[in-house]
This record gives C-alpha cells, structure tokens and sequence, in this order.
C-alpha cells in the first residue's frame, strides 16, 4: 500500500470528513435560520413602517386635502433613504414622489395590498426590489408607499458570502487537522506494528514505544507491554521447563537405558530375558524421540533468534535427501520421482529443513500405498514459484479429508487410518513449525490422488521475515499425523 | 585406551566408567569442571568424554579453557539439551563430537573409539585395506581379489568411512552425520538399506563377509579371517 493509500484508509479521515459534514450541517442551519429570521424581521419592520406612514399621510390628506399630501410626500421624498412614495390622481397621472417605471398593474390593483415590485427611483438608475402598498384615498386618489429591499438583499448576500468563508475555513482546518493527526497517528501506529512484528519473529524482549504524554497511544502501549513482560516472562519459564524437563528427565531415562543395556549385556545370547530388555530399550527409545522432537518443536516455534542460519541452495537439499531417501522406497517395491531445480537459494536452518522433508518423505512413505497400484509412489520436487521456493512431497494414496488437514497439524494427532502404524503424531507440527520459522507455510493440498505437502518458503533468505508467515491455516492448509 | 569422564551425576558416571573398563579401557572421572580441567591439564588422555552442565564450570567453559591452552585432546560433549543449536555451540566450545543424552552406551562407546584411535596420519592415507578389499582414495576406486567394483558415489564414501574406521563399531548416526552430514533421527531404515547395498556390490559374488552388522550397535567392516 502506498503512503498516501494508506493515509486515505485510516480512521482519522473518516472522523475527519464525519466531522467536517456535520459542522457544515450545523452551520449551514444557522445561517439560514438567521437570514430567514432577519428576512422576517425586516420585512415586519418595513410593513409598520409603510403602515404607519400610509396611516400618517392618510390623516395629512384629509386635513389638508392633496395639496397637503402632495407637500408632505414631495417633502418626504427628497429624504435620503429607502422609502418610496408616489401619488396619483384618478387618470393614473403622477403627481409627485421618487418612484418611476411602475408596473400600470400595481396602482390598478385593490388597496391594502402588499406587493413586490420592481421599480426605477427617480431620476434614472438600475431596476430595484422593493415592497410596497396602495392606498386608496377619496377623489381617486391613490397613495403608494414603500421600501426599497436593496439594503435587505444585500443582508442577505452578505450572510450568503460569510457561510461560503466560513465552509471554507472548515474545510481547510479539517483539512489540516486530519493530516496533522492522521501523520502522528499513523507513524505512532506504524511504529506499534514494526515492534509487534519484531516481537512476533521471536524477540520477545522489545517493547512498544511510549512517548510519556499519557495520551491513549501511551496507555495502549504501556498496557501491551505489560502483557509482554508477562508473555515473556512465561516464553522463559517455558523454556526454563522444557530445559529442565529435558535434563531432570532425560537424566533417570539415561540411567534406566543405561541399566538395561548393562543387564542385557550380561545375559546370554538366548536368555529368556533378552526379549524383554530389548523391547524395554525400544521403549526408552521412543519416549526419548517423542521427548526430543517435543523439545524441537517448543524451540522451532519459540524462533529462538541463535538458531544457525546459513544460505544453501534448495535444489542440491532436495536432490541429497532424494538421493538418501531412493533407495528406501525401491526397497519397499516403489519410487521415488526427483525433480529439484535449480538456482533456488534459501537461507535458514538447513538441518532442520532437512528434517522437515525427511518427515514428510516418511509420512509419504506410510501413507502412500495407492490402493489400485502394488507400487508406493513419492515425488519429491523443489521449484522457484515467483519468490518463494517450494518444496513439496506428494504420495498416491489416499489423501486427507478436508476437515482433518487443520487438526492433523496439531501435536499428537493422529488420523484414524495410522493408529496402528509407528509415530508420535509429531512429525507435521514438527514441519510446520520450520516452515514458520523460516517465514513461510506448510500446504496440504489434495493431488488426486494422494497428498501433497508444500513447504513454501521465502526465497533468498528468512532473516528479517522469520515467524510472519505462519498462517498455515488458511482451509487448504492442515495437517497429518507426524512421524 | 585412557578416557577421563566429567559428569556430576554420580551414578551415570559411574555406570560408564564400569562400562567402559569393561571394554578395555582406563578411566578416571571427575564430578564437576574445574576437576575436570585440571585432572586433564595434568594428566595425558586419549579421550574426555564432558557433560555440558557441569557444577562450578560448565562443560563448554571447561573445554574451551583446554582448547586455550593449547591441549587438543578429542572430547565428546555430552549434553541433556539435544537440539540442534545445542550440537552446534558445543561443538563452536571445541568439542569434537557431541551426544545428547540419552545416549546407548554402544553409540558411545563407537563414538569415544572413533575419537580416540583417530590418528591423525590416516586421513592423508591414500588407501584403505581390509582383508583383500582395497579402497584408493585418490583414483576412487575400490577392488576386492583384484576386481574393479564399481560404486556411487555416496557408497563410496560410505564405505571409505566404515573402513577409515576398520575394525571399530560404526553406529548409524555416525554414518549419517559423516556420510551424508544430516544431523537428524530418521525413523525408518534408511542407513540399513544404504548399508544392505553396499554390502551387496562388496561382499555378496565372495567367500568371506567384510561387512558385518553389529547387533544393538552398528556396523563394522574388518577381515574375521585374520
């Protein structure tokens, strides 16, 4: 993902433009709520204003007849300001006042109206708005007053212009605040996430970085980190355990092996008891290889970070283990397909790669009876598959179900149908646990027959990706049982 | 031959050393490593056989101490870890071979021979001789009663091993980490079936067996005529 995809897929910007869109809302709302309301109130104010001057004007005609009125209009009209008069006499004629260009239908209309016209003042200039109201005096006079709405539209535009800056304003700041936070944001989580993968490759001993600003960063990472010195401080009793398992138990095994081994040497060849301290070394043996490959497994998986890493080439890995593993299945009537290429370079624990196909080989080699055919069949193949070389086994016998391919990766688990063959159900969490280790996954495929195991691993080397690839159960992935 | 054994548990100790006198050989033991460091300063021996954890100094400080003083006495590092890392360190301390524990005593003691009889002169011998099978290490050739027997490669050097080693026990994880260098415990028979084929081109159109298998143990080649 690029940084800037990245910054466009966080939370911050989805607050940010949340944010953002209900602000303007909330904004927008006021605005029109106080230009609806001043529209309201102007247009009150100018109605008791055109009232009272009609009322006043009114009373000036009827004391002093038109003469009076046309005096006080044409007084009142040379004041500057928005109101508007005009005075006409039955034939429509205009008498005096400072309005021109009328519609003829406004002083047609009955009195007492209030109407929106659009007129010229006097002595030229652009069309105006203005309200305005007809009074019909007697004699056929008829009165006009108004206010022009100029004062009112520009009002208006006015508000209109703020709500336009300040959605700007908000736009810019949320703009600016959510790059601001989602830069702090992101690089502190980032920094979490390169720690956490540091932690998840097997150094358990880093810790998430806290700034000391006890901001929620802080407390998130002061929490995880205790949660790792604990993890951590159980990864070691762990390991502590299985170290003193592996010496405190192994030492009476020893001596018990020990002890029959001497007994067995001091019977005669065909003593009765031979059998049975045979069988009793058989036994210490077994418990001693589940033992150990237990140990491995624990220690593969904890990805102890002193394991030896060496670059090898996969293609002359598998050819070896192909060439030590032919024989054994054409002594069992069968064989083994090779097919490794080359230039496949891997960097790792070689040994325990080794391991690793051996015990796939082996659990092939169990598994491989193809029904139809006398003949065990193994392939055993390494190729380049873009980045990541692949190792894989394949036999011709039944297969594993689906629902069985997760579970059969787990220790000591054992399919039905081997029950009855040597092994401790191991082996595959044994190999899935390299293939963890080395950055990649072991694939259990169907092949139609048969299994194919894959170990998919990263190619050029694991160091720097170890333990992050460990998805092995992914539905295709599972497992059989072990060796 | 002389072996000192440094190993605190008393009663593994003393079943080895008892079991390696049977054997043939002088023993002396020690029952942590600063004993065990200076009974090997002092003392000349063919063969020490370490337990890595060790009280008052720990196995491997104990062979390095040696190492630095310029005694190359072969040591076999035995150690209750048994994994892989641990092989490796122990072997990085100066070690020479390593065996974890539990061990068979036979695989021991076919490890402390090989230790100890390794004279450093062998491996510049250019051939090998066992009875009337002849082994040249420089034409890779192998003959037996003057006929050319022709092997591959890794059977060559299976057999250059088993012969390098004449006479002595040879277990199966020895053959595996010589021959093949894995270090791994393969539950089937793999080394058996090498082995089988092997002794099947040397031994099977002649009179006399070279190649014989030890019971519990291994396997040896060496001319029972003589």
């Amino acid at each position: 993902m690029t940084p800037l995809a990245k910054l466009f897929r966080t939370t911050a910007i989805k607050l940010a433009l949340i944010y953002l869109a209900a602000l303007s809302l909330a904004s927008g709302a006021v605005i029109v709520y106080l230009s609806q309301n001043t529209a309201t109130v102007l247009r009150e104010q100018i109605v008791e204003t055109v009232d009272a001057e009609i009322v006043g004007l009114a009373d000036r005609y009827r004391i002093a007849g038109i003469r009076g009125l046309v005096a006080s209009v044409e007084a009142r009209s040379r004041r500057p300001g928005a109101s508007l008069y005009l005075v006409t006499d039955f034939a429509a004629n205009q008498l005096v006042g400072n309005v021109e260009g009328l519609d003829e239908r406004v002083l047609a209309g009955e009195s007492g109206e209030l109407q929106r016209v659009s007129y010229t003042p006097l002595g030229g200039g652009d069309k105006r708005e203005a309200l305005v109201r007809v009074f019909q005096l007697s004699g056929g006079f008829r009165l006009l007053v108004g206010r022009d709405l100029q004062e009112q539209q520009y009002f208006r535009s006015l508000l209109v212009e703020a709500m336009r800056f300040w959605l700007l304003v908000l736009a810019g700041l949320g703009l600016v605040t959510w790059i601001y936070v989602s830069r702090r944001v992101l690089k502190r989580i980032d920094a979490m996430a390169a720690t956490g993968r540091r932690i998840m490759s097997g150094d358990l001993s880093e810790r998430l970085p806290v700034e000391g600003t006890g901001d929620e960063f802080d407390r998130l990472a002061i929490g995880l980190n205790t949660m790792l010195e604990r993890i951590e401080a159980l990864m070691q009793g762990l390991k502590d355990v299985s170290d003193n398992i592996a010496h405190d138990l192994k030492t009476p095994l020893t001596r018990m092996r020990n002890r029959v081994e001497e007994a067995l040497r001091q019977q005669d060849a065909d003593a009765p008891a031979r059998a049975a301290l045979e069988a009793t070394i058989e036994d210490c043996d077994t418990l001693i290889r589940t033992f150990d490959a237990l140990l491995r497994i624990a220690r593969v998986e904890a990805g102890s970070s002193d394991a030896v890493q060496e670059t090898f080439d996969a293609g002359t890995l598998v050819a070896e283990v192909g060439e030590l593993y032919a024989p054994v299945v054409e002594d069992q009537g069968g064989r083994l397909e090779l097919d490794a290429g080359t230039g496949m370079t891997l960097c790792g624990n070689r040994e325990l790669l080794v391991q690793a196909l051996v015990n796939l080989i082996e659990n092939a080699l169990k598994y491989a009876q193809n029904p139809d055919d006398a003949g065990v069949r193994v392939a055993l193949e390494g190729y380049r598959d873009g980045d990541t070389v692949v190792l894989a086994v394949r036999d011709f016998g039944t297969g594993i179900q689906d629902a069985d391919k997760e579970r059969v990766l787990h220790r000591f688990v054992r399919l039905e149908e081997s029950r009855n063959a040597p092994g401790s159900g191991l082996g595959l969490s044994l190999v899935s646990a390299v293939a963890r280790l080395h950055g990649g996954r072991l694939v259990l495929a169907d092949a139609h027959p048969g299994l194919r195991a894959e170990l998919r691993l990263p190619a050029g080397g694991a160091s720097g990706k170890r333990g992050n690839g460990g998805d092995e159960r992914d539905g295709r992935a599972g497992g059989r049982t072990g060796g | 031959m002389r072996i000192l054994i440094v190993e605190d548990d008393t009663e593994a100790a003393n079943y080895l050393a008892k079991a390696l006198r049977e054997a043939g050989h002088v023993v002396d033991h020690a029952a942590d490593g600063e004993t065990g460091y200076e009974l090997a300063s002092s003392a000349p021996y063919d063969v020490l056989v370490v337990d890595r954890m060790l009280p008052r100094r720990d196995g491997l400080s104990m062979i390095s101490g040696l190492r630095a003083d310029g005694n190359h006495t072969p040591v076999l590092v035995l150690s209750a870890l048994g994994q892989v890392d641990d092989r490796v360190t122990g072997l990085r301390a100066g070690g020479d071979d390593y065996l974890p524990k539990p061990y068979a005593f036979s695989e021991l003691l076919a490890r402390v021979e090989a230790l100890g009889r390794r004279p450093r002169q062998q491996d510049i011998d250019t051939s090998y001789t066992v009875g009337d099978l002849t082994l040249d290490r420089l034409t890779h050739t192998v003959t037996r009663s003057g006929r050319d027997i022709p092997l591959q490669p890794r059977e060559f050097k299976l057999l250059e091993y088993l012969m390098q080693n004449a006479g002595q026990v040879v277990t199966r994880t020895m053959l595996l980490e010589h021959v093949w260098e894995y270090h791994f415990d393969p539950q089937t028979n793999v080394i058996d079936v090498h082995v089988s084929r092997l002794r099947a081109k040397i031994d099977k159109d002649f009179d006399r067996p070279l190649l014989h298998t030890v019971r519990g143990a291994g396997y040896t080649i060496r001319d029972t005529a003589r």
